[in-house]
Formats: structure tokens, C-alpha cells, sequence
């Protein structure tokens, strides 16, 4: 890791970690008497962490010039680790919440315990640990390969990967201490958010240098989705997340919009962000590893750019759909819908050109289950867009909203889609970052197909069926012309889905630990060969069929 | 310069492009998507000239049908109260003992009451309104402030202990806490209190009663009346019967003449129609074992 970097770049990195520990010492202090100082002082241990283990190799050899023939994968490696830490971490509150819904004293009459705590702990640790994580890896490795060119430095794909842990970090234990700005998905205070854009302003800074040093005279599509979910992420970020600190010394502040407008900010950046992050950056994903899988070209160059311009351009309009028969004026509302119901077609036309690329390549998607989370994935994604813009429309969303049918939907899109295409994907990815055949084990990669696959399906189901009974029993009118139901009759009625929902979640859990466990035994199995080879990563390949330029080279 | 080539599946060309071995191939858009793409945009075209949709500066184009979603539920809510009105404005006109003698009404009552009281009451006095720790049970025929329908409707309507201006109030004292009675004096109107409600007391708490009854005699009877029956005037419980808003057993009742007790039942009026809680208090009244 250190070893890798040169001496410049390893006084850099010292006198980087310095300036974090300086500023978690200042927040310490100026937040003494708030929960301010609490992130101050893991922002403290973690600069003062990062610069010691600098200073420790700090007279290891420097890296030969000879590195710069290869591509850089040691933060790819480090990134997937976390990415599977992050999964169990965030997969496990999922359960916790998910049980405490069903059996609410687990939450042991201890306030960090409490719903409202561990929720935003279970989204940012699946959402932001586990798929941003997945996200930077894959990125990184993508965007060398599909360029044939290294990452433009050792030192700055450190400071994102290392520096987007830290925002995770600071995010998650501020949500048990307490310190949220109640906005959904955008919880973290003020503080995180601008470490967060300073991260991600980097992340986007390698993207452009790798790209300017391309050998490869086109972009991969795959480059247009993840530089799109770079760019639009930190459109969002910024715009949503401005706000005014009660002081530099508290962890509080105040949003800069306030009732409406702030509501329909909120649900721009909400659903951007699953469209951007969750969509837009797992579908990079997915039209790297797919075909490369698969050994099959993508099916149509064409269906690509008009879904890549289709979801960009519609995605950007649809966040009102959330707030449909609210207080916002109804015109709004109306774009909100109209955008989402055409959103659909190069929604589909993203997950058929995905499927059709596997034609030719079937029986390779019955024997590897590798290729099989990915083509389920895609399935999945065809699903959730179709029910996303099916919900969309006011007439149906007026049952569906507020109940658990969001909660499936979303579950569908999350466990189904996101989580599987970045199971495939790493399957396939650690074998080649730890330069080993095959994973430890096949059959677990089997195993672990069959429990996603099955703890998904009941999820999806147990919510879609609490959903639709709650929707009904909210509308549902008796002879007097009252409400049938109280809600606490709707509770009731939700209680059998929340168990089924808890044992779905638990599967899915549980996959994500025979991953781990899989993952474990491949990079200990590759370790001895590692050594040997030092690490290195491999050299960008010259090109095949014919070694024929392309045009424009 | 292009070296696209043929793949053998599908017998298309490539694009000539290709990335770390992922090519892609010159297919064209399939007819489905562009037709799928154009009855979407077809049918947001029509949405927007038929609903209100894009903005105008200050204004918005309305809308050929000239929909607003406020003035939709503004009148969802005006005809459905008309329709409920064939029962409601009996309930607001008729009094109680006119309403419980109408078997027709009293369906409604019910049939409402339930979802009311589900939705407002349950969480302090559970779905059936038997009570829980420090909330009383109103199927028990034992009440605070009198059954009547008025009674529990006026209840209802000021609260407990609330802000409202004109709330009930209820206090009992911190006897022992504050110095009013002695330890063993508290001990003894505890035994003597316990006996009232016929519990099997320990030899040394029988030895208590005579002096109980004297605590009691001097500090209780002005709330809890000389039988210990309570007083509804004042909200003080009965103390002979079976039930306990804070327990009956040793240890409850001490802590209730050690540290005193302050109920608090929230005001309703503003939040609840008039109709509505006298729904409500008719609703209470038909709990199984309500005593009406």
C-alpha cells in the first residue's frame, strides 16, 4: 500500500492526514460540549491512524518506474473489502429494523437502539458503504481497463477511497449518537457533506485526468454512466445539503429551504440519487462486467446511447412523483409523472439491451452463477423500473403511497438489481485483483445465488402483499360512510409480512456472508502467489484481433 | 480505418470498437423501443394538455379539463360529510338516552366508535379499552370522573390534568415523600387501604389496620370519601373494588401514598368534533363491561 507510492507522494500523504487530525482536533475542541466533538475525535484518530501508517514504511523502497506500465489495482482491492464489510454491517440493521417492526422491544429501551436511529444506519451502510464502496472499486478498475491507461497518480485514489470511508464512518455512528438533518438519504450534518464534496470533487478530478490520458480513442459506455453518477451525486450533494450551522461549534444546522421548497429539493436529490447512484453507477457496472463475462459484444451500440441520454435527461424530472396529492402545486406533480411513464422505455431498453447481450451466452448463464446474479440483475432492474413508473402515476400512487409497497419496490431494485449486479460483478472482479483462476469456491458463489435470489423473492412478496392490504384498508369505507379500519387494524394485519420480510432480509444476510467467507478463502488461497508477484498489476494488454487501429487512432 | 467484423450469433456486424475485449455490435434500435418511446411521449402530451402541467412565470397552464387537485378533495370531503350527514347531525341533534335508545344509530355508533376510538384512545387504553399501567381501564365499569354518557363525553372533551383552561384536575399528594405522614404511617394506611379491597394481609400489616384506619380517616376520606368508594366530583378512584390504575398489590399502593400520583388524559376538543366525542363517550359505554 505504502510501498507503492513514491516519496513525494508519501509526504503528501502525511501531510494530508496531518491537516484531517488538525481539523478533527479543532471540531474536538470547538465541539466539546456537542456531539460535534465526538466526530471530531474519530476524525482525529483517523488522520492521526492514516499518517502513521505512512511514517511507518515511510523508508520502504520507492516504487520503479516500471509500475507505470501497469495499471494501479491496490485500492481496488482495499475498496472491495470494504464494500463486503459495509454489506454485512449495513445487511445486519437491515434485519435489526426489519425485526423491530415485528417485535419492537428489540430495541431495548436504549435511545441509540431506537427505530429512527438504526434505519438511516441500515440505507447509508447498504446504499453508501457497501454499493459506493463497490462503486469506486469497480470504477477504478473499469475506467484503466476500457482506457488502457493507469490512474494518474498512487496518492489521490487513496484519498478517495480512504477519504469516502470516513464520510461513511462519521455518517453512521452520528446516527446512533443522534446527529441526523432528517432529510432521507442525506442524513449526515454539515460537516460530512463538505468533506464528502471535497472527496468526490477528487473522484471526479481522476476520472477526467485517466480519461485525458486514454489510449483508447473512444469512451466505453460504461465510462458515461459512472462519470454520470460522479458528476450528478455531487450535483445533488451540494444542492441539497445547503444548509446554515447554528455554530461552527455544534453538529446542527438549518436547511437553506424551508416547507415545500424543501420538500420537493429533498425528493429531487432522493430520487436522483437512486437514479444516479443506484441506477446510473451500477448500470456502468453492468456494461463492463456483463459482456466481459459473458464473452458476448453489447447488443446494440445504438439502444446504449438513447438509453444513456433517455435516463440522464427524464430521471432529472421525475423526483415529484414523490410527492404526489401533497401540498406541492399540481403541474409539478404532473412533469413528476409524465417524465417518469416515458422514463420507462430507456429504462427497458437498458435491461433489454443487458439481456440480449447474453444471447449466444445462455448456457453459460445456467452453469455460472457468476453471470447468473448479473442477468437476474437485470431482470430485477426491468422489474423495478417498470413498477417505479407504474407507481409514479398519480391514480396508482394514491394506493401505493405511504405504505410498504415502497418499501418492496424499492427492496426489489435494491437487494434485486444493485445488490446482485455487484455480486456478480466482484465474483468476477476478485479472481482477476488477486490474479488467481477462479474464486475459492464455485459452489458457494451457487449458494449464495439461491439464498439472494430466494431471500429477495420473499421480501419483495411479504411487502408487496403488506402494502396492497394496508393501501386498501386505509380506503376502505363502512355503511356509515367512516373508515373501516383504524390503523392500528392495518398494523395488525402487517404483522405475519414483517416476520416474512425479517427471514427474507436474514437470507439475503446470510448470502452476503458466505461471499465474505468466499472472498476470505480466495485472497488467502491467492496470497502466496501475491507475494511472489509483489502485487502488481497487470500490464494493459495490446490490442487484440489483429492488433488493427481503431478509427481515430 | 474499421475492423468490424461479424459475430457468428447473431450474424451482425460490430461497430468496429473494442475495449479490453467487450465489443459491441451495429444493431439497430429495435421498432419496439422507438414506438414505446413515442406512445409514452404521445400520452405526456396529451396529460399536459389536459391537466395543469408547465409552469408559466407566475402562473401554470391549467389544463384543458380544467382539474385542480385542491377543489377535487375540497369536495370529496364536502359530499362525503353530506352523505354521513343522514346519521350525524342525529347524533349532534338527539340526546344520549334518544341516541342509545336507536338501535339504527346506535350501528353507526359503533361501527364508528371503533376506528375513533382504535385510532385515539388504544394507544393509552388499548384497543379495548381495558387500560394499562397508569392508564385506566373504561370496560370495568369503575370510573374516575362518573360513566355517564355526559360525564365521560366532558372528560373527553377538557381532559385530564391538560392545559386546556377548563381541564379537570386531580392530584394525590406525596404523602410520604413530602412529610405529610410518617414511614410507618404510610405503612399502616397501606395495610388498612389493601383491606379495603379484601387482599389477605401478613399478621404484622393486620396489626396496622386500627392505625391505617386512623391515617385514612384524617388524610384520604376528603378525596376518597369515608367508605373509600372514591368521589367523582374530585376523580378519585375507588378504592374497594378490583381495579388499579397503578396496581393494587404492597409495593403499588406505597408507591401512590409515598410519591402521590398525577394522571393526564390530553383535552380532545378542537382535535374531535362534538360529534365525534359524543360518539366517543356513547362508543366507551357499549365496551364489553362498561357497565351499560
Amino acid at each position: 500500500m505504502v510501498a507503492a507510492l513514491t516519496l513525494a507522494e508519501r509526504q503528501s500523504a502525511i501531510a494530508i492526514s496531518a491537516l484531517v487530525a488538525m481539523c478533527g482536533l479543532a471540531m474536538a475542541i470547538a465541539g466539546s460540549d456537542d456531539l460535534l466533538g465526538a466526530h471530531g475525535v474519530i476524525v482525529l484518530i483517523f488522520g492521526l491512524g492514516c499518517s502513521a501508517l505512512v511514517m511507518s514504511r515511510y523508508f520502504a523502497p520507492e516504487p520503479s518506474e516500471e509500475r507505470l506500465t501497469r495499471y494501479y489495482d491496490d485500492p481496488i482491492r482495499v475498496g472491495i473489502i470494504l464494500s463486503l464489510g459495509w454489506a454485512v454491517v449495513g445487511m445486519f440493521f437491515g434485519v435489526w429494523v426489519a425485526a423491530l417492526l415485528a417485535w419492537p422491544d428489540l430495541t431495548f429501551d436504549a435511545p441509540w437502539a431506537s427505530f429512527g436511529r438504526l434505519r438511516p444506519v441500515h440505507t447509508s451502510g447498504v446504499i453508501f458503504g457497501f454499493g459506493g464502496n463497490a462503486l469506486i472499486a469497480t470504477s477504478f478498475h473499469v475506467l484503466q481497463r476500457t482506457t488502457r491507461a493507469r490512474l494518474p497518480d498512487q496518492l489521490s485514489p487513496w484519498f478517495v477511497l480512504l477519504g469516502y470511508n470516513l464520510f461513511c464512518a462519521v455518517a453512521a455512528s452520528g446516527y446512533l449518537m443522534g446527529v441526523t438533518q432528517s432529510k432521507e438519504y442525506a442524513e449526515p450534518e454539515w460537516y460530512a457533506d463538505i468533506w464528502l464534496v471535497v472527496v468526490w470533487v477528487v473522484y471526479f478530478l481522476i476520472y477526467l485526468r485517466t480519461l485525458q490520458r486514454r489510449k483508447e480513442p473512444h469512451i466505453y459506455v460504461a465510462n458515461w454512466y459512472y462519470m454520470a453518477f460522479i458528476l450528478v451525486v455531487a450535483v445533488l450533494h451540494i444542492v441539497n445539503n445547503l444548509a446554515v450551522p447554528i455554530s461552527f461549534g455544534q453538529a446542527k444546522s438549518y436547511s437553506l429551504f424551508s416547507g415545500v421548497q424543501d420538500a420537493m429539493t429533498q425528493w429531487w436529490y432522493g430520487h436522483n440519487a437512486v437514479a444516479f447512484f443506484l441506477t446510473a453507477g451500477f448500470l456502468g457496472m453492468m456494461y463492463y462486467y456483463l459482456p466481459k463475462r459473458a464473452g458476448r459484444p453489447i447488443f446494440s451500440y445504438r439502444l446504449s446511447i438513447i438509453s444513456f441520454w433517455g435516463i440522464t435527461f427524464m430521471y432529472m424530472w421525475a423526483g415529484s412523483h414523490h410527492l404526489h396529492y401533497t401540498a406541492l402545486p399540481q403541474w409539478v406533480q404532473t412533469l413528476g409523472m409524465t417524465f417518469s411513464v416515458v422514463l420507462l422505455v430507456p429504462s427497458w431498453a437498458s435491461a433489454g439491451n443487458a439481456l440480449a447481450t447474453l444471447n449466444g451466452a445462455w448456457d453459460k448463464v445456467r452453469d455460472d452463477a457468476t453471470l447468473r446474479f448479473m442477468m437476474v440483475a437485470a431482470v430485477f432492474y426491468g422489474i423495478s423500473t417498470f413498477e417505479g413508473s407504474f407507481m409514479a402515476i398519480r391514480a396508482v400512487n394514491s394506493l401505493s403511497h405511504y405504505t410498504d409497497w415502497t418499501v418492496g419496490h424499492v427492496h426489489a431494485g435494491a437487494l434485486g438489481w444493485v445488490a446482485m449486479i455487484t455480486f456478480g460483478s466482484l465474483y468476477a472482479l476478485v479472481p482477476w485483483m488477486w490474479n488467481v483462476e477462479r474464486m475459492y469456491s464455485p459452489r458457494l458463489i451457487e449458494v449464495h445465488f439461491w439464498l439472494a435470489l430466494a431471500g429477495t423473492i420473499i421480501y419483495v412478496f411479504a411487502m408487496w402483499n403488506s402494502g396492497i392490504i394496508q393501501g386498501l384498508m386505509w380506503r376502505t369505507y363502512n355503511d356509515s360512510g367512516t373508515l373501516a379500519y383504524s390503523f392500528l387494524d392495518s398494523l395488525v394485519a402487517m404483522h405475519p409480512y414483517y416476520i416474512a420480510r425479517t427471514v427474507g432480509g436474514l437470507l439475503f444476510l446470510l448470502g452476503a456472508l458466505v461471499a465474505c467467507y468466499n472472498v476470505w478463502m480466495t485472497i488467502r488461497s491467492a496470497h502466496a502467489r501475491l507475494a511472489a508477484g509483489a502485487g502488481e498489476g497487470d500490464r494493459p494488454v495490446p490490442h487484440g484481433a489483429g492488433a488493427a487501429l481503431q478509427p481515430g487512432e | 480505418m474499421d475492423h468490424a467484423t461479424r459475430d457468428p450469433v447473431t450474424g451482425r456486424m460490430t461497430t468496429g470498437h473494442e475495449w479490453n475485449g467487450i465489443e459491441e455490435l451495429d444493431t439497430p434500435i429495435p421498432r419496439v423501443v422507438l414506438f414505446f418511446l413515442v406512445t409514452t411521449t404521445l400520452f405526456a402530451i396529451g396529460y399536459w394538455l389536459l391537466m395543469p402541467a408547465w409552469p408559466l412565470g407566475w402562473t401554470y397552464t391549467k389544463g384543458l379539463l380544467g382539474i385542480d387537485q385542491r377543489e377535487v378533495v375540497a369536495r370529496q370531503v364536502r359530499d362525503a360529510a353530506a352523505e354521513r350527514a343522514s346519521w350525524t347531525s342525529r347524533i349532534a341533534d338527539a340526546s344520549f338516552a334518544e341516541i342509545a335508545a336507536d338501535p339504527a344509530l346506535m350501528r353507526h355508533v359503533r361501527d364508528t366508535g371503533r376506528t375513533l376510538f382504535s385510532d385515539n384512545c388504544a394507544v393509552c387504553h388499548g384497543t379495548e379499552g381495558k387500560g394499562g399501567p397508569g392508564f385506566p381501564n373504561l370496560a370495568a365499569d369503575s370510573w374516575l370522573w362518573g360513566g355517564s354518557p355526559e360525564a365521560i363525553a366532558e372528560t373527553i372533551r377538557v381532559g385530564i390534568n391538560d392545559t386546556a383552561k377548563e381541564t379537570r384536575v386531580s392530584q394525590m399528594m406525596a404523602f410520604g415523600r413530602d412529610g405529610l405522614l410518617q414511614r410507618e404511617e404510610v405503612l399502616a394506611v397501606v395495610a388498612y387501604v389493601r383491606s379495603l379491597s379484601g387482599q389477605t394481609l401478613s399478621t404484622p400489616d393486620q396489626a396496622r389496620l386500627p392505625a391505617g384506619k386512623e391515617v385514612f380517616d384524617a388524610n384520604c376520606v376528603a378525596c376518597h370519601g369515608p367508605d373509600g368508594k372514591g368521589l367523582h366530583d374530585l376523580g378519585a378512584p375507588d378504592l374497594t373494588d378490583a381495579h388499579w390504575i397503578y396496581g393494587g398489590d404492597l409495593n403499588a399502593i406505597f408507591n401512590s401514598v409515598q410519591n402521590g400520583r398525577v394522571g393526564h388524559m390530553p383535552s380532545w376538543e378542537g382535535r374531535l368534533s362534538p360529534t365525534e366525542i359524543k360518539l366517543l363517550a356513547l362508543y366507551v359505554g357499549t365496551l364489553p363491561g362498561a357497565g351499560r
